[in-house]
């Protein structure tokens, strides 16, 4: 693991201190973890003074049973100079929540919405949080990993 | 040959050559295998496999079954060619009620029949569980020929099966 700091590390440290709780760079490959509090100020920072104007994607990882268990991965984009950077957050709640990022990137509306679909993630202040990939009437978050990867739910009759 | 009055001596003899009898249920199956409507549900792979049997190469033209039709109360034919997931299943449960009848239902492919590879808790383990089908078509996804297979088997099916009409 490569000790160098990068630019946009010191820039979220310098503005926000303490928030990076951990982070590593090699080959290329530039990931912080922050903390999740602070996950849209960061992004905010990282869009409007740093230049990542792309949030490429934005996802959620079950470790079970490592604790911190979940972590929401946002990758982002520098489209004017092809730098790319991953952002993630880490939780060990059965509940995690982080804030929204809709007020910075419309996508994050979809993006969001198809996390807590599948993995249980809580968006705070997203503006239409329900199922995307699911029926509502779905119970229960199919990508976690103890939920059964057979356990089907009873079918549901047309709606009006 | 009349006689003097006008009448023929023997009906049938007039009509000799110019008709052949039949069972009207055999004449309606016949007009039905041969002129069936489909409405195409395509949702997947399969859809390949369905474009290309009605694409010239193999033509599905020649059986009588042309005619795509995206409404279910003009179609009588259903193909399910295609994965159905839970979240789609109340849909295409809708499109099946609003055909009129008689109407048919081919699964076509792995998925259609019975959920093909995926055996989780999205996708609806064959279209089975929600509407009648009449014939399923093996294969993920199947060749144009099991197809063509599976149609003339439904035009058998419909041919003797016995014909309802009227209300």
């Amino acid at each position: 693991m490569s000790d160098e700091r990068f630019p946009e590390h010191l820039a979220i440290d310098k503005r926000f201190p303490g928030s990076v709780l951990d982070w590593h760079a090699q080959h290329g490959d530039r990931t912080l973890i922050v903390d999740g509090e602070r996950i849209l100020d960061i992004a905010r920072l990282l869009k409007t003074e740093l230049g990542y104007h792309f949030l490429v994607d934005l996802a959620a990882v079950d470790y079970l049973p490592r604790k911190p268990r979940f972590e929401v991965v946002y990758q982002f984009m520098n489209l004017d100079t092809k730098a790319r950077l991953r952002v993630k957050v880490q939780s060990d709640e059965l509940h995690p929540e982080v804030p929204s990022l809709t007020p910075l990137w419309p996508i994050a509306n979809w993006l969001e919405r198809e996390v807590w679909d599948l993995m249980g993630v809580t968006f705070r202040d997203h503006p239409n949080l329900k199922r995307i990939l699911l029926y509502e009437e779905f119970e229960g978050h199919p990508l976690r990993k103890d939920y059964p990867r057979t356990g089907r739910q009873p079918l549901i009759g047309p709606k009006d | 040959m009349l006689t003097t009055n006008g009448q023929s001596p023997d009906p049938g003899a007039a009509l000799q050559g110019q008709v052949f009898t039949t069972r009207f249920d055999k004449l309606l199956g016949w007009a039905r295998k041969y002129s069936l409507f489909q409405y195409p549900f395509v949702t997947a792979c399969c859809g390949m496999e369905f474009m290309s049997t009605a694409c010239s190469h193999y033509d599905i033209d020649r059986f009588g079954a042309a005619f795509p039709r995206f409404s279910p109360r003009q179609s009588d034919v259903l193909w399910v060619v295609g994965t159905v997931s839970q979240k789609l299943a109340p849909l295409l449960k809708t499109v099946y009620d609003q055909m009129a009848d008689p109407k048919y239902v081919i699964a076509f492919g792995a998925c259609a029949s019975c959920g093909g590879p995926y055996d989780d808790y999205s996708t609806l383990q064959g279209i089975d569980l929600i509407i009648p089908v009449d014939i399923y078509i093996a294969g993920c996804p199947p060749r144009p020929e099991a197809v063509l297979d599976g149609l003339l088997k439904l035009q058998t099916l419909i041919q003797d099966s016995k014909q309802e009409w009227g209300s």
